[in-house]
């Protein structure tokens, strides 16, 4: 109890302001995501789509060729258009959901589980960026956390010898230790000093791909006698099971994500320490006030979310990978923060948002192989429809649709909030959170 | 008002531009461009071998990367455009798309799929097994399983390495030198490797004391600059370099060595020696460029293609060496006056004893 007395938000009171000032805007943002609509949601993806299918005519050598000569003959050129945007889509839907054009039947159901093999590693790492975001915490660090769960789980799976079921088990816990202990690293530095999780979580990502750059080069930690920076394949005993048999890559990982939406779920809306974390979320003062020890949630926020991105690591490698790189994490801390944000935050948002991310992935390597369009469209997608979702008014006047509020004044109100906002930031009142 | 005229004006450009860019003639055949084609590529020409396809899976570096995924890319294109063979690439933007990207190239029925990069061998490997009625190939690495229809493709750069160390060695003026790499993983440091032992031959048959920087063979353990992306580390490792007095200097780094390059220019009296292609050709820096380590990359993709859409297609590794040019030395281009002949001489004596096995380049990062 008495560590309640050195609170982080009254440390830094005269230093950083301005930082604080950015950062109540970031959560500001974060709670602006939450509360718009899933119409915005689905109208974001349309509008990527669009602007997907522009680029891909734009990029795309027939379409170019036919523009050479539009004047002359208009026709040739939506013809093209029409075929090159419609092959690229159905590929894409063909490589994420179903591919009717696949030689047996197995291989046509195999996109949709393609598409979930991917979302795993998204869905646990999403949940765990989700939790910092629900408790006004912005964690960067999924990657770094990802990487820790993911080289912790791998140096179990080929160190050890144990039983089937142990081995596994063991794996995806020392997975989840590493992500929490790096979690942690960034909670207990928030907690005790108030160092802004925001810097840490990101310096602690550079740590993180460094420190595994160096084990690779460690003779005792790849163990497999060459000198490339890979570390030796897992045991078969730590490896996620199949679900579907040979042929398809479905892994228990996907049951582990399932169940890891419940737990947030429970834990976030149902459970004491859940309401805690909201409550730092929405105002820590008046959750000290109430009597919530705030330093410790702060910690236990990102210790529990770093472990759910070290389980995703795990997963992901355990699952697919089973061997560790230096590349294992990919882009998937940063494309876990993106399916947080599209899922608002919320345990069933950011599972189906993994899914779609997941979707577009799988969709992705079809579609680049079967059209040879380009794999990057497919990031732009991702981007375009968080980019839309974070700003609704911009999607709304898209599609002329009326403001929720009523009002069709949004910039006037805006500016009124900003001027609050300013206004507040200017007083040296430690409450920073005027956003209503 | 105000806010509207330059998006009218800049739309008006947009516009005009586009219009003038749409007046072009149409062809005057009709390209009858039917479905098949559209998925294609167009690439059906009326060359025999278009039942033969031959397809391409990058690692993270991607197509554009100057190094070897660009260097395979260009033998593959090469290849289409000499045998008319259809073919399907694909990039892949992390670790966890080779297997996905490679399972895609076996579904769209390839007949021929390399790797690119040690980090596919798993995907390879597994592709070969899975799939014994179809051939594979993969660069820089060889599979763990050697399976019967995947080859592996490797370099043995280190010989054509110990060319350009001795060379570097004798055309220092300040009788330092120095390499760095990108990341230490085995196909950057066979070069270095190679590179160290041409200088130490270098003195010892001329008694001389040219020294090296960035790389001990013995320990193992040298400079890089940590990655293949960051130009600008490249710059700072080798202004250091360039402030210990080394004058010719070696980057290991794919495009990373650009930054190496500019560096040098800036300096003025260094040189550079570049890596994997001709730098004085696929660089902008042909003026400071002694002379390059080829790695013949593309001409190993033609070959095995070739092989493989004559119905020849052998599991039994490439390793290119000084021997069969799948490695070599670059000519020296603007310096082909400077380098004295005895050097050039010395050079083709060099050669002739390593193909003949009098001297043996080691180093424990060659494939095996």
């Amino acid at each position: 109890m008495s560590t309640e007395k050195k609170n982080n938000d009254d440390a830094p009171a005269a230093p950083g302001g301005a930082l604080k000032e950015a950062e109540s805007r970031l959560h500001y943002a974060v709670r602006e995501l939450s509360q718009s609509s899933w119409v915005i949601t689905l109208l974001s993806v349309v509008v990527a789509l669009v602007v997907g299918a522009l680029l891909i005519l734009a990029t795309n050598p027939q379409v170019q060729a036919t523009t050479g000569y539009f004047f002359a003959q208009p026709g040739d050129f939506f013809l093209t258009s029409f075929e090159v945007i419609r092959d690229a889509y159905s590929a894409l839907f063909r490589g994420a959901v179903y591919d009717w054009q696949a030689a047996t039947p197995d291989r046509a159901i195999r996109p949709i589980t393609e598409t979930l093999v991917n979302a795993v590693p998204l869905i646990l790492a999403g949940l765990g960026i989700a939790i910092g975001f629900r408790s006004g915490m912005l964690n960067i660090g999924g990657q770094g956390q990802i990487i820790l769960g993911a080289t912790c789980a791998a140096f179990i799976g080929y160190a050890f010898n144990l039983p089937v079921g142990a081995h596994l088990l063991l794996a995806l816990v020392g997975g989840a230790l590493g992500g929490a202990i790096w979690g942690g690293i960034a909670g207990v530095l928030k907690a005790k000093t108030g160092a802004n999780e925001v810097i840490v979580t990101i310096m602690l990502n550079n740590i993180a791909l460094y420190l595994l750059a160096w084990l690779l080069r460690q003779q005792w930690f790849v163990q497999t006698g060459s000198n490339q920076p890979i570390a030796a394949p897992v045991e078969d005993s730590a490896r996620l099971f199949g679900l579907l048999g040979t042929g398809f890559r479905l892994h228990a990982g996907i049951l582990l994500a399932i169940a890891a939406t419940v737990f947030v779920w429970w834990l976030l809306e149902r459970s004491t320490l859940g309401f805690e974390f909201r409550a730092i979320g929405e105002n820590p003062d008046a959750a000290r006030t109430a009597g919530i020890n705030v330093p410790k949630a702060t910690a236990l926020v990102l210790i529990i979310g770093g472990g759910l991105c070290g389980l995703g690591g795990a997963a992901h490698l355990l699952g697919t990978e089973y061997r560790l790189g230096a590349g294992i994490a990919g882009t998937l801390g940063f494309d876990a923060i993106t399916v947080a944000l599209l899922g608002r935050s919320k345990p069933l948002g950011t599972f189906l948002a993994g899914v779609l991310f997941g979707g577009l992935r799988a969709g992705g390597v079809l579609m680049q192989a079967q059209t040879g369009t380009p794999i990057d469209i497919v990031l732009v997608l991702q981007s375009v429809i968080v980019l839309l979702i974070a700003a609704p008014p911009l999607v709304r006047a898209i599609f002329f649709l009326p403001n929720p509020d009523g009002t069709a004044k949004s910039p006037r109100r805006r500016r009124l909030k900003d001027q609050q906002a300013a206004e507040a930031a200017q007083e040296p009142a430690p409450t920073q959170e005027v956003t209503k | 008002m105000r806010s509207f005229t330059p998006k009218a004006l800049f739309s008006l450009a947009a516009v005009g531009v586009l219009a003038l860019s749409a007046c072009g003639e149409a062809p005057e055949e009709e390209p009858e461009e039917d479905d098949a084609a559209a998925e294609e590529n167009g690439e059906a020409q009326a060359d025999d071998n278009s039942d033969f396809t031959a397809c391409l899976v990058s690692d993270a570096g991607g197509w554009d990367d100057q190094s070897f995924n660009e260097s395979a890319f260009t033998g593959l294109q090469n290849a289409i455009e000499d045998f008319g063979i259809e073919s399907a690439t694909a990039e892949s933007s992390s670790d966890s798309d080779f297997g996905p990207n490679v399972d895609a190239m076996v579904q769209q029925g390839c007949d021929l799929t390399f790797g690119v990069g040690f980090l596919l061998e798993d995907a390879i490997d597994e592709a070969a097994q899975e799939n014994p009625d179809l051939s594979f190939g993969i660069i820089d690495s060889t599979l763990p399983s050697e399976p019967d229809n995947g080859k592996p493709l490797v370099f043995n750069t280190s010989e054509a390495a110990y060319l350009a160390g001795y060379v570097a060695a004798s055309m220092s003026e300040t009788d330092t030198v120095a390499t760095f790499g990108g990341i230490q993983i085995p196909s950057v440091t066979v070069f270095m490797d190679g590179f160290a032992d041409g200088v130490d031959r270098f003195n010892e048959d001329n008694d001389a004391d040219v020294s090296l920087l960035g790389w001990d063979k013995e320990a193992q353990d040298g400079s890089f600059s940590g990655d293949f992306d960051d130009q600008s580390a490249g710059r700072a490792l080798t202004e250091q370099f360039l402030a210990q007095d080394a004058d010719i200097i070696m980057p290991v780094a794919g495009p990373v060595g650009l930054g190496a390059a500019g560096a040098i220019e800036d300096d003025g009296d260094a040189k550079l020696i570049w890596v994997d292609t001709d730098g004085y050709e696929s660089t902008d820096y042909g003026d400071i460029i002694l002379t390059s380590v080829l790695k013949q990359i593309a001409q190993a993709v033609y070959d095995t293609v070739e092989e493989g859409a004559a119905g020849e297609f052998t599991a039994e590794p490439y390793v290119g060496d000084l021997e069969n040019e799948g490695v070599g030395l670059a000519p020296f281009h603007d310096f082909e006056d400077e380098v004295p002949d005895e050097v050039k001489d010395k050079i083709e004596e060099l050669t002739a004893e390593i193909i003949s096995g009098e001297t043996v380049v080691e180093s424990e990062n060659a494939p095996q």
